[in-house]
């Protein structure tokens, strides 16, 4: 596993690597030793880099300064040809695989023999056999890839990097779609690699995934290296500490919920797509006052259909909803508006396409959906002198930071442009608020304020749906689970029973023996 | 992680100065190329446009029908809507213009029948925008296909119409009555002389200030109202704006319909100011034009103002210049037009990064130098 710290192999060495642009300076003066044959973590919030320098490996990008050595050899990787030549693959966040190929036509692809496409089939199949076998890699190969759930689909991804000779595998944030079994199983195949001399450079947030797979760990913040540790010689909070440069709490303090009225409901939803595809099927679920409901699943279940079902944005094809005393149905539909009105806030899982307007200014963002309100606007015209003054209290109460009502919304990071969204909607005090991926792309010290805040306002009596990919959140704040499965609800768990294993499995449609006799009554 | 930032005045000045600077370079080349001195050109064509009042005059003639044209594309693109059928919006306000003025300029006096036309004229414009705007909205046919297509329809009708209609008894060319002095728009130099000035004769007229009035009208609505903010919402980001409530259906009629209004309102200028009657093809392009003009001025009304004198100066300089040089025609003229397009619009972003990159040199090294005083 390590080696003699004398005379080290390093499979790649990054000395002083600089990179900007324009006004970014994304990678400032970056330096990092990865030892052959181990699993390298480099961990970091969104934002810090991290990607930037996975690109400059890959050749995707070239450095504005500083040197790349591969296995003790200075490259100058201009494309990313040159890097898979110099045996170092890569697996992208969102995976490169065409849905209607087999996975054998995917992984020869562009890496064919020959013109002839059966002869590069054949060698390929005996080549990915034996790395199968080598790397306990099983996937069966004359499968279409939109056949395959995601984890093997990763699979593919990993074989076809090791098809075209990596010995350094770079994976970016790769259990994002993954089951927590899936993440086990894969970090097994990790474990496979490394024995077998490969080297993996594993990019990830979640400090979590950094202890359970890597011998060594890299922090990286604001475009600067800012710590290497030894795996086994850290911990969580150091770890979370070096990311955000000062002290987190991880933990959520919170007291049992006191959940009294239904607020939201729906029988039956169902709601089809353009494709004609049923998204949502007979979903029945309700939200109380005082109560945090969390929907756990595999992103692409239905999670954003149903909140966005019940934000008005989408209309039901059957069943219905019923907010208060208005039903929603196929024939009455609704509209955000309307919704907004009804007393309910929405904070949507898209930030940056649905939350704000990336080129407005912050005090417009921070009216996007309250526009027409009155204290905005006069008989014509509106009033800028509000619009701004509210903004800024907003932006105070919320500590947004830079606290600049007129700066465009872009400019602000991940977390002070989701406080201001979250301010928005708050403070029209809502009786339900739909909250999608609160703390996606939001760097940890804003995480810490978002779920205080959030099981505060549980506390005052809301009633919240949330709904996040990140099962750590989910079971942190809910109340209840909700675990979805292809649009429908696989089972409901109390937060109190739920945990990582129960939830899996869930994700995965098998419902848990521990929980069958508990619903089996019920439903 | 800003270390340096580029000022705005970079994105709002400096930028479209270097695009018109190349523009001009480039234009200078082909001016060499058929053995004129481009700076004499250059000299005529200023002068031409700007040295004398019946040049100034034209010029600002030109203009007018630029800012509507280019206020009507500005006004379309901030809600995200290409609007290329300007010219065919209007030909028609111009008709529905030059209709009420043949109805009326028997009975009424000028300042009844001004109101008359100018809502005649965003009438017919608006409703020409109607059309697309509907297709686009609730049956999903692209705009740009549809508007462009008005265009041919507009002209087809006013052919007919023209022809078969309108075309007085006993005359060959297809163009209506002269309208009586009561409908005709006050040329400037009447204007200024109830002031007791003076000011040579020249087309520029009253519209010109109308069309400075829809400058601010515009400004208003789009950045100090709230349909204003919608219109931007749904132009920057559509999905956004569904979630803020905003009716994108029911927006695209509404901002095609002021779209076209504005653009119908070139016949103010054109038909009751220019013309004093109805003929064929008065748009001659102005419509397109607007395209430039809102590219060049940022979709923004002072931008559009600027941009529509830039090509009021293009147009006027440019028929000095061929009127000077026996060596430059018309179409040579056009090229000079086009590659100002082409520079300001087509390629604006070309040059983007390295100033960008300039200005970022320039911060840092005003910063070094700024540490090294602080060191010493």
């Amino acid at each position: 596993m390590s080696n003699n710290s004398s005379d080290t192999n390093f499979a790649l060495e990054l000395q002083g690597i600089d990179k900007r642009f324009g006004a970014v300076h994304a990678n400032k003066n970056i330096s990092l030793q990865v030892p052959a044959g181990t699993i390298h973590g480099i961990i970091g919030e969104n934002g810090a880099g991290k990607s930037t320098l996975m690109n400059i490996i890959y050749g995707f990008y070239t450095a504005d300064a500083g040197e790349i050595k591969i296995n003790g050899q200075t490259q100058h990787l201009t494309n990313s040809k040159e890097a898979i030549a110099h045996g170092i693959g890569m697996v992208h966040q969102h995976f490169m695989l065409i849905d209607n190929f087999t996975v054998l036509e995917n992984v020869i692809l562009g890496a064919e023999s020959g013109p002839m496409l059966n002869e590069s089939l054949s060698k390929a199949r005996t080549e990915l056999e034996r790395l199968a076998k080598e790397y306990q890699l099983d996937v069966p190969l004359d499968a279409l890839i939109e056949d395959l759930p995601v984890g093997l689909q990763q699979r593919v991804e990993i074989l076809k990097a090791l098809y075209r000779g990596a010995r350094i595998l770079i994976l970016d944030e790769p259990t994002g779609v993954l089951t927590p079994q899936e993440t086990d199983h894969l970090f097994h195949i990790f474990d496979a690699l490394r024995d077998q001399g490969v080297t993996i450079l594993l990019i990830t947030h979640k400090l979590r995934e950094i202890l359970a797979a890597t011998n060594n760990v890299s922090v990286m913040r604001q475009g600067e290296m800012v710590a290497h540790r030894k795996t086994a010689e850290t911990d969580k909070e150091e770890l979370a500490e070096l990311m955000v440069g000062r002290k987190v709490r991880l933990k959520v303090d919170k007291q049992q919920a006191e959940a009294s009225k239904t607020l939201v409901s729906t029988h039956d939803l169902t709601y089809t797509d353009v494709m004609g595809v049923d998204r949502l099927k007979k979903v029945s679920m309700e939200i109380r006052s005082g109560e945090v409901v969390g929907i756990a699943g595999v992103s692409g279940n239905g999670q954003s259909e149903l909140i966005n079902s019940l934000a008005g944005l989408l209309a039901p094809a059957s069943g219905s909803i019923k907010i208060g005393d208005t039903e929603i149905t196929a024939d009455n539909p609704s509209s955000p508006d309307s919704v907004r009105k009804m007393s309910v806030g929405h904070i949507p899982e898209d930030r940056l396409h649905m939350g704000l307007i990336k080129q407005f200014s912050a005090e417009e963002s921070a009216i996007l959906g309250h526009q027409n309100l009155d204290k905005y606007n006069g008989a014509l015209l509106n009033k800028p002198k509000v619009i701004q003054s509210e903004c800024e209290r907003l932006m105070a109460e919320w500590d947004v930071r830079p606290q600049d009502p007129k700066l465009r919304s872009s400019l602000f990071s991940g977390g002070n442009q989701q406080k201001l969204i979250i301010a928005r909607e708050v403070d029209q005090n809502p009786d339900v608020l739909l909250i999608g991926q609160p703390t996606r792309g939001v760097d940890i010290g804003a995480i810490e304020f978002i779920h205080k805040r959030i099981v505060e306002l549980r506390d005052e009596g809301k009633g919240i749906l949330l709904v996040s990919v990140e099962l750590d959140e989910i079971m942190a704040l809910s109340d209840r689970i909700i675990v979805m499965f292809d649009g429908q609800v696989v089972g409901e768990v109390a937060a109190d029973q739920a945990n990582e294993k129960i939830l899996g499995m869930m994700m995965a449609n098998i419902m848990p023996d521990e929980l069958v006799a508990d619903n089996g009554g019920q439903s | 992680m800003n270390d340096s930032k580029i000022p705005a005045w970079v994105n709002v000045i400096v930028l479209p100065l270097i695009n018109i600077f190349f523009a001009f370079a480039f234009a200078a080349i082909i001016f060499v190329a058929v053995d004129v001195n481009p700076i004499e050109a250059a000299q005529v064509m200023v002068a031409g446009a700007l040295g004398y009042q019946e040049g100034i005059g034209y010029t600002m003639y030109y203009a007018t029908n630029f800012i509507f044209t280019g206020l009507a594309v500005a006004v379309a693109f901030s809600a995200g809507l290409f609007n290329i059928g300007g010219e065919g919006q209007a030909y028609m306000g111009g008709l529905g213009v030059g209709l009420a003025c043949l109805a009326l300029d028997h009975t009424l006096p000028f300042w009844a029948i001004l109101p008359i036309t100018m809502v005649a004229s965003m009438a017919f414009g608006a409703l020409w925008a109607l059309i697309p705007a509907y297709l686009q909205a609730y049956r999903g046919s692209h705009i740009v296909i549809t508007t462009i297509m008005f265009n041919f329809i507009a002209s087809a009708l006013m052919v007919y119409l023209m022809v078969n209609v309108l075309k007085l008894d006993g005359q060959m060319a297809p163009v209506s009555r002269l309208f009586e002095e009561s409908a005709i728009m006050p040329a400037f130099h009447e204007i200024v002389a109830w002031f007791g000035l003076s000011f040579s004769q020249s087309p520029m007229n009253l519209s010109f200030f109308i069309a400075l009035g829809c400058c601010v009208l515009v400004w208003l609505l789009l950045w100090r109202t709230r349909w204003g903010f919608a219109i931007r919402a749904m132009g920057a980001s559509p999905s956004a704006a569904e979630y803020g409530g905003i009716n994108s259906k029911k927006l695209t009629i509404v901002v095609m319909l002021i779209s076209g209004a504005l653009s119908g309102m070139l016949g103010l200028n054109e038909v009751q100011g220019f013309s004093y009657q109805l003929k064929l093809d008065f748009v001659a392009g102005y419509g397109f034009t607007g395209i430039a003009v809102c590219l060049i001025g940022r979709n923004h009304p002072i931008g559009i103002i600027l941009a529509s004198l830039l090509f009021g100066v293009l147009y006027q300089g440019g028929a000095e210049l061929s009127f000077d040089f026996p060596n430059i025609d018309r179409e040579m003229i056009q090229v000079v037009q086009a590659l100002v397009v082409l520079f300001s619009g087509a390629l604006s972003l070309m040059l983007v990064k390295p100033t960008e990159r300039f200005f970022v040199y320039l911060d840092q090294k005003k910063k070094a130098a700024a540490k090294v005083e602080a060191g010493a």
